[in-house]
């Protein structure tokens, strides 16, 4: 009898401690993936240098000063000066403000339209799945970047096109994820029997369903701010991107499409480079322990 | 078999319409005016606003944007694709000339990224959580995350500027006769670049691929029949796992075209990717909306083939 009553009890302080009992044991598995907690960290140091950047760089990134034109590295500019004279460490600083809201800005747009087509498709299905689904084949089967070079041309190259253009592109994956969370979700037990007690829709979809759905989309999300970031690199370094005087570390790559700069200046162009490389790097292994925190059963 | 093809090919149709009529949308949606882009504004000054005017009814410009999309549909099925806006000569010709050096890149790359992907894909999976699986995961890691054109440029720094071993810029040395040994210098370092970045999706997925076969029944039976190790992986596991590996293949088409538009520019390649960048500056609509085409044909073509192949190649799917 007793045994009967304390049952419920402890049942019930299990509940209350389920919460916190999960995020301690995201963080723990989380911290297993090492690589991952390094990417954790270097991304964090990226995000602070760029919100400080205007405390920590040295010089203004985009004084021109003539009598400092392409000077090797040295005490006063640790990574030389490009070709009007701007410290290039300045530059990278401030260029990692601009790449780094490309990313972030961009999968923002994305994950906001994926969610939406992906959850009415997913919700509503018939024909209007229909049409969104054949939506997003079209999209994914034709090389982003060549729609990206003709929508950026049309409205022209801004940091803001850029994020636009790549956030309008980038839902199809997201939907699809949505979607099939959707799908399957919606026969569940717990679902319908939250119908059954006459839950509304919206309701259902906000309590039951979107939580489920977000550990894909936040995993998506985060390698997609990878190649956000190389989108709008490789954009800038075709001139299509982040116009210069603003700084982005595809516009500061830029220059080397001179064999000049390419050959005798290569703090011109490596730092840069390094600069895209530890970020995305950063971001992918973020987004790989996350993957494995999230859903173990994903574990290769 | 042939009735399979036709009703692929005629499902490929709606698609294709759908992507020219949405690129045709992207591009009238342009404010720029590609009239007034082509001339300087001294020209434009002397000749004054009817002469525009007039080049700009000679170009068909001023028909609203469904007549005009309707008279280009009508001009693209009978092969004529109009003409480029800045040099006058037609897209057909432009395109014709830049679509075999894009060809001749891209299948060196697919062939590059088998031939490296494949093999290492197979020795992954069969030495699951090894060291080499590992260093091949991190090193996959890695070539997703460096930009092609920044490897392309660090590429062009080691092997032209400072080895010297390999041009960078080009098709083949001008002023010389055409040979293979001077053709395969030029294509050495473009390709290179991007195979490794096509190798990397093929690793991962021949590894995935191999790891389900490797542990099918028919496997076991095979083993228990107490055939070669290396019957098994070769006779049983690989020729099923290679199945799925050309829809990867395939599936990567549309990535392997996009990553040419950025590398043929790093490397100076006449393909169709350095001429879509140069439209796109130009404002080059009927060049931009020809190659736009052309990629369309070629990503379905590759999607039909793919199809073809899996049902040629697999047994159990039937094509009726």
């Amino acid at each position: 009898m007793s045994a009967a009553t304390t049952a419920p009890v402890e049942s019930a302080s299990r509940l209350a401690t389920v919460r916190p009992r999960r995020d301690v044991t995201l963080w723990s598995r989380f911290r297993k993936h090492r690589l991952a907690v390094v990417g954790l960290f270097v991304l964090l140091v990226m995000i602070l240098i760029a919100i400080a950047a205007p405390l920590l760089a040295p010089y203004d990134p985009n004084s021109v000063s003539l009598s400092d034109y392409r000077k090797p590295p040295s005490a006063e500019h640790w990574l030389g000066t490009d070709s009007q004279g701007r410290d290039v460490l300045s530059r990278l600083m401030y260029a990692a403000r601009v790449s780094l809201s490309v990313g972030i800005g961009a999968v923002a747009i994305y994950v906001v339209i994926g969610t939406i087509l992906g959850g009415v498709a997913g919700y509503f299905g018939g024909w209007i799945d229909n049409v969104i689904m054949r939506l997003a084949d079209m999209v994914l089967s034709f090389p982003s970047i060549i729609v990206i070079i003709t929508l950026v041309s049309i409205l022209g190259p801004s940091i803001l096109n850029v994020i636009l253009v790549i956030g309008l592109l980038g839902w199809p994956p997201i939907a699809r994820l949505v979607r099939g969370e959707f799908l399957t979700l919606r026969e569940r037990d717990f679902v319908v029997a939250s119908r059954s007690i006459g839950a509304p829709s919206g309701r259902i979809i906000a309590r039951h369903i979107f939580p489920n759905a977000t550990t894909p989309v936040i995993v998506n999300a985060t390698f997609g701010m990878a190649s956000a970031i190389l989108l709008e690199a490789g954009l800038s370094f075709l001139g299509l991107g982040v116009q210069p005087p603003t700084a982005s570390w595809g516009n500061i790559l830029n220059a080397a499409q001179s064999i000049t700069i390419l050959e005798e200046m290569p703090w011109l162009w490596l730092p840069p480079g390094a600069a895209i490389v530890v970020a995305v790097l950063a971001i992918n292994t973020l987004g790989d322990g996350l993957r494995d925190a999230l859903d173990p059963r994903s574990r290769r | 078999m042939a009735q399979f093809l036709l009703r692929r090919l005629l499902i490929s149709i709606p698609v294709l319409l759908g992507i020219t009529v949405a690129m045709y949308v992207i591009i009238n949606l342009a404010p720029g005016d590609p009239v007034t882009a082509l001339m300087n504004p001294e020209q434009m000054a002397n000749l004054g606003p009817e002469w525009v005017e007039q080049q700009r009814e000679s170009l068909g410009l001023n028909d609203p944007a469904p007549i005009r999309y309707l008279k280009w549909l009508r001009e693209t099925a009978t092969g004529n694709l109009g003409y480029s806006f800045v040099d006058r000569l037609p897209v057909t010709e432009k395109i014709g000339e830049r679509i075999w050096p894009t060809l001749q890149l891209m299948l060196v790359v697919l062939v590059i990224a088998v031939v490296v992907g494949v093999p290492l894909g197979i020795v992954s999976a069969l030495k699951q959580y090894s060291f080499f699986d590992y260093l091949l995961t991190v090193l996959g890691f890695l070539t997703v995350s460096i930009p092609s054109f920044f490897l392309g440029l660090v590429m062009i720094y080691v092997f032209s500027l400072k080895l010297d071993w390999l041009p960078a810029n080009g098709m083949y040395t001008v002023g010389q006769p055409r040979t293979f040994t001077d053709s395969l210098s030029y294509l050495i370092l473009p390709a290179t670049v991007l195979g490794l970045a096509q190798a990397a999706p093929i690793i991962r997925y021949t590894r995935a691929s191999m790891l389900e076969t490797i542990r099918q029944d028919y496997v076991t039976v095979a083993r228990s029949k107490g055939l070669s190790e290396t019957r098994i992986v070769t006779g049983h596991s690989l020729r099923n796992a290679l199945i799925p590996i050309i829809t990867i293949i395939a599936l990567n088409v549309p990535s392997l075209l996009g990553g040419t538009v950025i590398i043929e520019q790093v490397f100076g390649w006449p393909g169709m990717g350095s001429l879509a960048i140069a439209s796109v500056l130009g404002r080059d609509y009927n060049v931009l909306m020809g190659i736009n085409l052309v990629i369309a044909i070629m990503i379905l073509l590759s999607n039909l083939l793919a199809d073809t192949i899996y049902a040629l190649a697999d047994p159990r799917i039937k094509y009726a």
